[in-house]
């Protein structure tokens, strides 16, 4: 009960006029920013950081849980009205989402979207409360070496699990690393910091994050755009009928239990729990043969699992410091330059702030939720802005984030070079969520590999700790040896089945 | 099943990336294991050059891990150019606003570099509202907007606007430059 008083806590420090005020601010210029084409929730909340660059703490925390929600929410109203999702873990919200809106049902399709959205977060954000301690407990219990095996974990586990092209992941996540060497290293000495003194301190996540998925997208997009912007649906106010809740309020549920428990693994991610709630409702449909063109079931579990999920990202996120997808990655950057270390001690040490992030999750779910029913027809018109505005305001905003971070013009170069970077890992097809993670994640790694050996004397035997680092080997050694299985095992087994 | 949704989004997005110079395989890629091989040498180079400081304390000392690094790097470089030279090419990426039909448009890509770099050496001398606005006119007309006086005032709007909110009003670090004390 002791998390419920605490919580109780958290809502009263929100509860203050001004404080709301920010949450609906947050909210609105999340979803604002969200449903512009082209940007998914990660690069939203990477562009809206340094607008909490001048506030305190708790009042920056209560923005960003708004702008976090919005840029989700937005992201899903992209790919009902266009069909293209912004980040991988709405591919699946778009298949019959998009479906329904060209069959007319786009209010439908959004209404089940936003109200899913806010079930599965308004549950997950409650598991969240619920299981925080019990990961904190465990977490303070680990060693040195036990976290080494994680971050080895969440490294194989973004390049392998996600994606389809193992050597293409590695290199992501390398360039991400190399990138996290770069600065004074914990002995003093200076690391690919080619002598320039700025460089000392490591390249700012921020910086990186906003060149790799804004420059580098701007760029993109300036090489390749389309001289005809693409159809948008009109959509009016969104409802549903008694229907549409009948077959809806069984998949959201669903979808949040399969969301909730991928995004809490550190191996998890969305993409995996929202294909699975698409092909359990295409299984448990009683309409199966609208599946393809357009069934609600389809838009209202995956929508669910994808929020579920990011729930339950900031499990690992906040108890750990390990961010499993692009979005949990900014966030975590976002702790770090208000001083804050995620992690077991982050609980004891800022008891008050995690709270009051908490209780700013469920109000801005709820805001989002009496927000976005109302003004979805204006959000849809947003689609319809000129591509050279959009990627103008883009790169606007980028240089103006990035260079509010340390206010030195060298970060506008280390900008454009990354974002020269990004164009050509979405030329290559490189996946792009490797990078960030090893960016982050590197140093730290390197920190508690190097902790380790130094508790064994150099010697590798150091590495593996106890109970906990036997375990998170074996997973690695699953999720690296599962192709192999999945070739000689599973489908000789499923071709002499189907024989 | 799950493949099955998959070849499904597959199919929808490759339907109009048909470049002809794709038969014979993205040649394109090897620039990328250049690149990685470059960088691979490069983090060695740099690693040899700090100084070896073990002790007690810090058995693995600070040139471990970019060693590890480097050698990993130029070994991803070979995979990645035997996986090329098999036929291997990532999906480039494709979006709302993206049409893979043609091929890439270098000269707005320039432009738009230009733009920013230009940015990058006004900021502090002109401040942000005059370098700011510089990027957003500059940038519109690379992309291929014609309205120059109506972009004018946009871009005007836009950074007054960013300066009084996040730099006054937020304490965000933004330089005002030339208009200090005028703003």
């Amino acid at each position: 009960m002791d998390n419920l008083n605490n919580l109780m806590q958290g809502f009263a420090d929100v509860m203050d006029p001004m404080n709301l005020l920010l949450a609906l601010i947050g909210v609105v210029i999340g979803t604002a920013v969200g449903v512009l084409p082209g940007i998914g929730p990660a690069m939203t909340v990477a562009l809206l950081l340094p607008i909490t660059y001048g506030m305190e703490p708790v009042q920056a925390f209560i923005m960003f849980a708004g702008i976090f929600y919005g840029g989700m929410y937005g992201g899903s109203t992209t790919s009902i009205l266009l069909n293209t999702p912004g980040e991988s873990s709405s591919v699946v919200t778009a298949i019959e989402g998009n479906r329904m809106a060209k069959a007319g049902r786009a209010a439908q399709a959004l209404a089940t979207a936003a109200i899913g959205s806010f079930v599965a977060g308004t549950i997950g954000t409650l598991l969240l409360v619920l299981l925080m301690p019990f990961v904190v407990d465990f977490a303070v219990s680990l060693g040195a070496p036990d976290y080494f095996a994680l971050m080895l974990l969440a490294f194989i586990a973004v390049t392998s699990v996600l994606g389809s092209s193992r050597i293409r992941g590695l290199i992501s996540l390398l360039l991400g690393l190399t990138i996290g060497v770069v600065g004074i290293d914990q002995s003093g000495q200076q690391r690919l910091t080619l002598g320039i003194p700025q460089l000392a301190d490591g390249i700012d996540v921020v910086v990186v994050a906003v060149g790799i998925f804004a420059v580098g997208e701007a760029l993109w997009v300036a090489a390749h755009l389309r001289r005809r912007p693409a159809e948008v649906i009109p959509v009016g106010r969104p409802w549903m009928g008694k229907k549409d809740w009948q077959r809806s309020w069984k998949p959201w549920l669903r979808g949040t239990a399969y969301g909730f428990p991928f995004g809490a693994l550190p191996a998890g991610g969305a993409e995996i729990p929202t294909f699975m709630s698409y092909i359990t409702e295409k299984r448990l449909s009683k309409h199966p043969e609208e599946f393809g063109k357009g069934a609600i079931e389809g838009v209202a579990g995956p929508e669910a699992a994808n929020n579920a999920s990011a729930a339950g990202t900031l499990v690992p996120m906040l108890a750990l410091g390990l961010p499993t997808n692009a979005t949990a990655a900014v966030m975590l950057a976002a702790f770090q330059s208000y001083g804050i270390q995620p992690g077991p001690l982050l609980l004891d040490r800022e008891a008050s702030l995690v709270w009051v992030l908490i209780a700013s999750l469920f109000i801005g779910n709820l805001l989002l939720l009496l927000l976005n029913l109302p003004l979805a027809p204006a959000w849809a018109k947003l689609l319809q802005i000129p591509r050279p505005y959009l990627y103008a305001g883009i790169l606007f905003f980028a240089t103006m984030g990035a260079y509010a971070v340390n206010a030195q013009p060298l970060d506008l170069f280390i900008l454009l070079s990354l974002g020269l970077l990004g164009f050509a890992m979405r030329r290559f097809g490189l996946p792009v969520l490797p990078l960030i993670v090893g960016v982050i994640l590197g140093p730290r790694a390197e920190l508690q590999g190097r902790r380790s050996l130094q508790l064994s004397g150099g010697e590798l035997s150091g590495l593996l700790g106890g109970p906990v680092s036997y375990t998170v080997y074996t997973a690695i050694v699953l999720v690296l040896v599962w192709p192999l299985i999945r070739r000689f095992v599973v489908r000789p087994l499923r071709a002499r089945s189907a024989a | 099943m799950s493949s099955e949704v998959k070849d499904g989004l597959k199919d929808e997005r490759t339907v109009e990336d048909s470049r002809p110079s794709r038969e014979g395989g993205d040649r394109a890629q090897y620039g990328m294991c250049a690149f990685l091989a470059l960088l691979g040498t490069a983090v060695i180079v740099d690693a040899l050059g700090i100084e070896r400081v073990t002790n007690g304390t810090d058995p693995v000392g600070p040139r471990a891990v970019p060693l590890l690094l480097g050698a990993l790097l130029l070994l991803l470089a070979v995979l990645y150019a035997v996986d090329v030279a098999r036929g291997g090419r990532g999906e480039p990426e494709a979006g709302e606003d993206v049409d893979l039909s043609q091929g890439s448009d270098w000269r707005t890509v320039l432009l738009l570099i230009a733009v920013f770099v230009a940015n990058a050496l006004l900021i502090e001398r002109l401040g942000w509202v005059i370098s700011g606005g510089l990027l957003f006119w500059g940038t519109a007309f690379a992309l291929g907007n014609r309205h120059y006086i109506r972009n004018l005032l946009i871009s005007a709007t836009l950074s007054l606007t960013t300066f009084y909110a996040f730099a006054i009003g937020l304490g965000v670090n933004l330089p005002a430059g030339v208009l200090q004390g005028i703003l």
